[in-house]
């Protein structure tokens, strides 16, 4: 065996892990790891312009594929820059290993240049980090931060390294396997469980299955859509769980909570047997806790983390186990049993939810001269044909995203639905792109969003990337603006976006085509525009909307779910 | 309620901090926490007392097993256990109540360990109760100092928190 440097060893870790590609931001502490990528052509690094881009790009690759997404970046700023897209990544529960540079062992504690403790400030925002002071620990670290960052519930692992022990030799060797006696996730669900499961669904009234992000990442979304489909039941997917369940599909409620569908919260309200799968009851799904639970159900719990399960809700049979795993056993039980859904119940829940699905919630008025944002993302589905993977940032537009594109395939819908950071929808897209040659990628944001990170601009003109950027600039920050209209009298304290650039000029600076859109009719033929005439291009979107629009239906935050409030309009 | 946690954590670099940091984090209370390796070096063993409704204690557990350095988790206070504790008191013992101090050490089983013309130390090993009624049997205005370890405790019987 050769001896290899500490930076050679990061590399050829990397390598073994199959990691194609590495977003990052070189400095100081990282310069011999730089130095080591330099000298080989197997991965390729994206030069992002700022590092929280770094890991939301790393984090967008990871959300639109089943990999490990990874971020290089160095210590001090580089690291601290780096916590807002860790953070993120760890409220999404998506597989990330980031590696930051350290200043050398004998001055860690002396106040170096560019040294933050970085084990430290990012400990609470991060499945689990490393610091490595010996390089012969740097492979088995490296190691296990990629199983620990896509085994278990996913998250974000951060692997510290001085910058000494990138210059150490020592022997490489990649171990095959790991084993950790701290750390055993339990994957396979408790058999007895799942069937006082399939018990309760099978003698269940008014049954609902509701499902979030852990169905995307465990690769749950064909056994679920087998398993509704057999059952027949009521569905829906929360903000981070579409497209786990085909949202054409007529089982298909839309989704629940805070900006969900009339029929997907009165359901979630009413049912007699809740069915949550890789899910958490989060409050802008449920509501008000205390009034979601007053009313009598019984609450089946699937999830592949314990600490998930009776958090925030009480719930009667709880199953710890990987979503498809115990999927796959419910689905092999009602194949086996000769029992099956009680159909009259059915037929009649069924009924009311028709009901409610009836007022038509999601309906707006369109205008003659002002082009309506919801109008946007319907075009948008058309045009792309309901294909594309979609990044939003966050506020209105994401909630408009969420609500008027129908996603059937997961994997397909990307934003910060935990956190809920801005400017995450470029990187985003970014991270898509490479994984994704030859998709559609489409980055749904805000005038307030976009500017978050626009610098990006500039990395995707690097690397060729065609997104294509809808920005629905309504000169608010839209969804605060809607809280203070509702909730504070109007009074628009700081939500106004007054002297914005010339999005069509600042797109065309950096490279790229900037269209303008501000009448109803120029939306279809800007968006064909974009997507055929300038396919292989980014395109900016400057679509102009009306500032008014609000998003409906809404539960105030901290009331219950029935307590919504509709559309003025409806 | 009061619950004692037993954890063996991983004798890494900064895994106590991953558990205090947690307590903070989701505003779990520390009542005490008292650290130390076990007889295999590679193991430390850590008890927290802390307090909290049934839900609070189970999320606790739940999200501690969760921390990639927390090996195991026991709640102590489930079952037969015994706690003991350890206080040093250092008191102001001149005239009449260097024997008063003294006879009270007895009666709680203490021991004095520093005797000087006007001080005294005490020392006192007994359930955390047992430390507070002791304080409490003293006349608050004699105590100079108080250094109490925290509580630390252990299964009776064939109960055993290991690897």
């Amino acid at each position: 065996m050769t001896m290899m440097t500490g930076a050679e060893i990061v590399i050829r870790c990397l390598q073994e892990e199959k990691v194609e590609y590495v977003f990052g931001y070189p400095g100081g502490a990282v310069l011999h790891i730089y130095d080591a990528l330099f000298k080989q052509d197997q991965i390729k690094h994206v030069l992002v312009r700022h590092e929280q881009a770094a890991v939301h790009a790393a984090d967008g690759l990871a959300r639109s594929s089943h990999k490990v997404g990874v971020a290089l970046v160095t210590s001090g700023p580089g690291a601290t820059n780096a916590v807002t897209g860790i953070a993120t990544a760890y409220m999404d529960s998506v597989p990330l290993v980031i590696i930051s540079g350290q200043v050398p062992t004998d001055y860690i504690g002396q106040d170096a240049f560019q040294e933050c403790d970085t084990v430290g400030i990012t400990r609470p925002c991060v499945k689990h980090n490393f610091l490595v002071n010996d390089v012969h620990q740097l492979a088995i670290t490296i190691k296990k931060a990629f199983y620990i960052a896509n085994s278990g519930r996913p998250g974000p692992v951060v692997v510290d390294i001085p910058k000494d022990v990138t210059a150490a030799k020592c022997k490489f060797e990649y171990p095959e396997t790991i084993q950790m006696r701290s750390y055993n996730p339990v994957l396979k669900g408790h058999l007895g469980q799942i069937k006082k499961a399939m018990h309760l669904l099978l003698e269940a009234k008014r049954p609902m299955i509701y499902t979030g992000g852990g169905v995307i990442l465990s690769n749950g979304a064909k056994s679920l859509t087998r398993l509704t489909h057999r059952l027949g039941f009521p569905i829906t997917n929360t903000l981070m769980g579409l497209g786990a369940f085909p949202g054409t599909d007529r089982q298909f409620l839309g989704m629940p909570g805070m900006h969900g569908t009339v029929e997907a919260n009165l359901a979630m309200q009413h049912c007699d047997v809740l069915l949550a799968i890789g899910a958490r009851f989060d409050d802008r799904v449920i509501g008000n806790p205390a009034n979601f639970s007053s009313l009598p159900r019984k609450i089946i719990h699937i999830d592949v983390d314990p600490s998930s399960i009776s958090k925030r809700v009480h719930v009667d049979v709880p199953i710890v186990g990987n979503v498809p795993d115990v999927l796959e056993e419910m689905l092999r039980l009602l194949e086996a049993g000769s029992a099956s859904p009680d159909a009259d119940a059915l037929a009649d829940w069924w009924k009311q939810i028709d009901e409610w699905r009836g007022k038509q919630c999601m309906k707006y008025k369109p205008k003659k001269t002002m082009i309506m944002p919801q109008y946007v993302i319907e075009k948008l589905y058309e045009v792309t044909e309901g294909n594309a993977i979609v990044t939003s940032d966050v506020g209105q537009h994401q909630m408009w995203a969420a609500q008027y594109y129908k996603f059937d395939k997961p994997r397909r819908w990307l934003n910060s639905g935990g956190l809920g950071t801005m400017g995450v929808g470029l990187p985003y897209a970014m991270g898509a792109a490479l994984q994704n040659p030859g998709s559609q990628i489409v980055c749904v944001t805000g005038e307030g969003s976009i500017q978050m990170c626009i610098q990006e601009l500039s990395t995707a003109k690097q690397f060729r990337l065609p997104i294509k950027i809808i920005n629905l600039n309504n000169r608010y920050l839209g969804m605060v603006r809607q809280w203070q209209e509702m909730f504070y009298g109007s009074r628009y304290a700081e939500s106004y976006m007054d002297s914005l650039p010339d999005f069509v000029k600042l797109a065309e600076a950096y490279g790229h085509v900037g269209i303008r859109v501000e009448r109803p009719e120029e939306v279809e033929p800007a968006l064909r525009k974009a997507f055929v005439e300038h396919k292989d291009d980014l395109v900016f979107l400057d679509v102009i909307t009306d500032q008014k629009a609000n998003v409906f239906p809404m539960v105030a935050a901290g009331k219950g779910l029935s307590d919504m409030i509709l559309s003025e309009e409806l | 309620m009061r619950h004692i946690i037993s954890i063996l954590l991983e004798n890494e670099a900064g895994a106590l901090s991953r558990v205090a940091g947690l307590f903070s984090a989701r505003a779990y209370n520390i009542e005490t926490l008292t650290v130390a390796p076990t007889e295999d070096l590679s193991l430390s063993r850590l008890t927290i007392v802390t307090s909290g409704t049934d839900a609070v204690i189970e999320q606790i557990t739940k999200q501690l097993n969760k921390l990639i350095d927390v090996v195991k988790v026991v709640d102590l206070s489930e079952s037969a256990h015994i706690e003991r504790e350890l206080m040093l008191l250092k008191v102001r013992a001149t005239g009449k109540d260097r024997e008063e101090l003294k006879r009270l050490a007895d009666i709680f089983r203490g021991h004095i360990i520093d005797v000087t013309e006007s001080t005294y130390v005490i020392e006192l090993t007994a359930s955390a109760a047992k430390l507070d009624s002791f304080i409490q049997a003293i006349d608050s205005g004699l105590i100079l100092e108080t250094v109490r370890t925290g509580v630390c405790g252990i299964g009776r019987g064939e109960r055993i928190l290991k690897v």
